[in-house]
């Protein structure tokens, strides 16, 4: 099968070194980093390692302050539910986003039913917070501030440097959900003034089932996971070695190549921008810009819905992501693309494409070609198209 | 995610585009809750003589208007109006749950057209008509509605929650 990945948000591939390292691992069959003896002191080197690595590519003073999970879900919930029950003596109040990814937004729900009060603030027409609103949101009951360093549908990147200075400067705990960015775009967490920080590693080319959670030294946070005294007593179970090594090898490439990663795509998300209007029209884009990541672009194509456009483009074996509400399973648009002030029937048209370290520049055009003949096709067989374009003509 | 007999009609879908000077239009859904769908019929001796359609959705709904119209051809208006949704979605071989009342609307719009026509030819004017569009799609009596998340059925009268995934479902669902 040659299928052309252009949902590189929803899977990276490993790169080759990621592969040989665990490949590696699988076939020395490392013992359990918590044993005593000798194989166990070895794989706990090993673990340590990618520990390491991880803490330089976040720019943690301590690689204790890196703890392992399962998933930037994971991480999310340990990062929100933890800080939560372990600080709600001090307040039960927690700032958020409207745009946040579930595994935020539906934790904070959780939470809200057992008491919590949140504020989630609304986003300006470019998609970003602003940081006064934080500001206004604080009262003497805030424990928690969580919002993302960028989207996961659009790649708007918030002003987090920003956001976090206010809220270290309020004495409050500041969670970014960076999932998206952590080793596609530089970051740093003394920087963002982040006391947590969630990532995963397939976004850096890692494997899938293991993300991370970044946790400042001091910060009051109860684990997910009770057990064992694995990760620093913060995550108990035993750690996934094989997934992790990996992990290690992908952060380690993250850090030394940041910069030609970042070149090559960003070409070709800008050679997608500046070719679309050669092969369609009436679009909307729904990504900042002037601040966003440079692997995704999130498109509306007006008077078509996204789902179709997906399964079209899937049978040219061409791979997207939509956000329409046919597609999620949700049956309701976006919440992210209403946010931004979307109408539905704009936001029923969305596709999201992402690129990744394989693709090319005849990807580009490859996925060009077969988007303008399923748009095409698809608004002759539109309504709303119909509609809009007599009552222009009539004008 | 969809069968054979969906992807088919899906890919390439029967009786689409305009028709020029129909007898009658039906036109339901809006794009709140991801689909519209567009009918046109031409009537001869009492009979559907030319069918079209017109759709904004997802895969389902163009499906759906595309079996439609295979169905509803040459059917006299009596057998076009005891056409259901249901028959449509059987016909295709089945639809996932939470499309069914989402995308399944093919049967309405027909009904809408046929309707539209007999008020043409009856000399009924709009005014004296019911709305032309059917903005919200409520549930119809007996329809089961499932959990978008979780595809349990929900039991509550007005779903708003689903026990079994506990998601909230949203008033507007």
């Amino acid at each position: 099968m040659t299928f052309l990945n252009l949902d590189h948000i929803s899977a990276n591939p490993l790169l080759p070194e990621v592969k040989d390292a665990m490949i590696d691992a699988i076939q020395n069959e490392y013992h359990n980093p918590s044993s005593q003896h000798q194989a166990g002191e070895y794989a706990a080197e090993l673990l340590e390692d990618a520990r390491q690595k991880t803490a330089q590519l976040l720019g943690a003073q301590d690689a204790k302050e890196i703890v392992f999970t399962s998933c930037g879900t994971e991480s999310v919930n340990h990062a929100i539910k933890g800080v939560a029950l372990a600080n709600r003596e001090k307040g039960q109040h927690i700032i958020t986003s409207n745009i946040e990814h579930n595994a935020v937004h539906r934790s904070l729900k959780r939470l809200s039913s057992q008491g919590f009060k949140v504020t989630s603030l609304p986003v300006d027409e470019g998609g970003r917070v602003d940081p006064k609103d934080v500001r206004d949101a604080i009262t003497d009951e805030t424990i928690l501030v969580s919002i993302m360093h960028s989207n996961n549908e659009t790649g708007t990147i918030q002003p987090i440097e920003e956001i976090g200075k206010i809220v270290k400067d309020n004495h409050i705990l500041f969670h970014t959900d960076a999932v998206d960015s952590v080793g596609i775009v530089p970051l740093n967490v003394q920087d963002l003034h982040a006391d947590l920080l969630s990532f995963a590693s397939n976004t850096m080319y890692g494997p899938h089932g293991v993300g991370g959670l970044y946790v400042r030294r001091g910060t009051r946070i109860f684990p997910l996971l009770d057990g064992g005294t694995q990760e620093n007593s913060k995550r108990a179970g035993t750690e996934n070695l094989i997934g992790i090594i990996g992990h290690g090898k992908a952060a380690e490439l993250a850090l030394n190549s940041m910069d030609s990663r970042q070149e090559h795509l960003s070409n070709l998300k800008e050679l997608l921008l500046s070719e679309l209007p050669n092969y369609i029209d009436e679009y909307i884009i729904n990504t900042n810009l002037d601040h966003s990541l440079p692997y995704m672009v999130n498109i509306s194509l007006k008077y078509i819905e996204g789902e179709s456009v997906m399964l079209m483009l899937s049978e040219e074996d061409v791979m997207v992501s939509t956000k329409s509400a046919c597609a999620t399973g949700s049956l309701r648009a976006s919440h992210v693309l209403l946010s931004l002030g979307l109408s539905h029937a704009d936001a029923q048209g969305t596709l999201v494409i992402s690129f990744g370290p394989e693709n090319t520049e005849d990807d580009v055009y490859r996925f060009l070609r077969a988007l303008k003949n399923i748009v095409d096709s698809l608004r002759a067989m539109s309504p709303l198209y119909k509609k809009t374009h007599q009552t222009t003509a009539q004008e | 995610m969809y069968n054979q007999v969906v992807m088919d009609h899906f890919k390439n879908p029967r009786n689409v585009g305009e028709m020029d000077s129909p007898d009658g239009v039906g036109e339901v859904g809006n794009p709140l809750c991801g689909d519209m769908m567009h009918i046109y019929v031409k009537v001869k001796d009492d009979k559907i003589d030319e069918i079209k359609f017109q759709t904004f959705g997802c895969g389902s709904a163009i499906a759906v208007s595309s079996m439609l119209t295979e169905m509803a051809k040459g059917k006299t208006l009596e057998e076009a109006k005891q056409l259901s949704n249901q028959d449509i979605a059987d016909a295709l071989e089945g639809l996932p749950k939470n499309k069914m009342h989402c995308s399944n609307l093919g049967a309405d719009a027909l009904h809408q057209a046929i309707q539209d026509y007999e008020n043409r030819r009856d000399g009924v004017t709009l005014k004296e008509q019911e709305p032309q569009r059917k903005e919200t799609h409520e549930h119809a009596e007996g329809e089961k509605c499932y959990c978008p998340y979780c595809d349990v059925e929900i039991q509550e009268e007005v779903p708003t929650f689903c026990h079994a995934c506990q998601s909230d479902l949203g008033e507007d669902h």
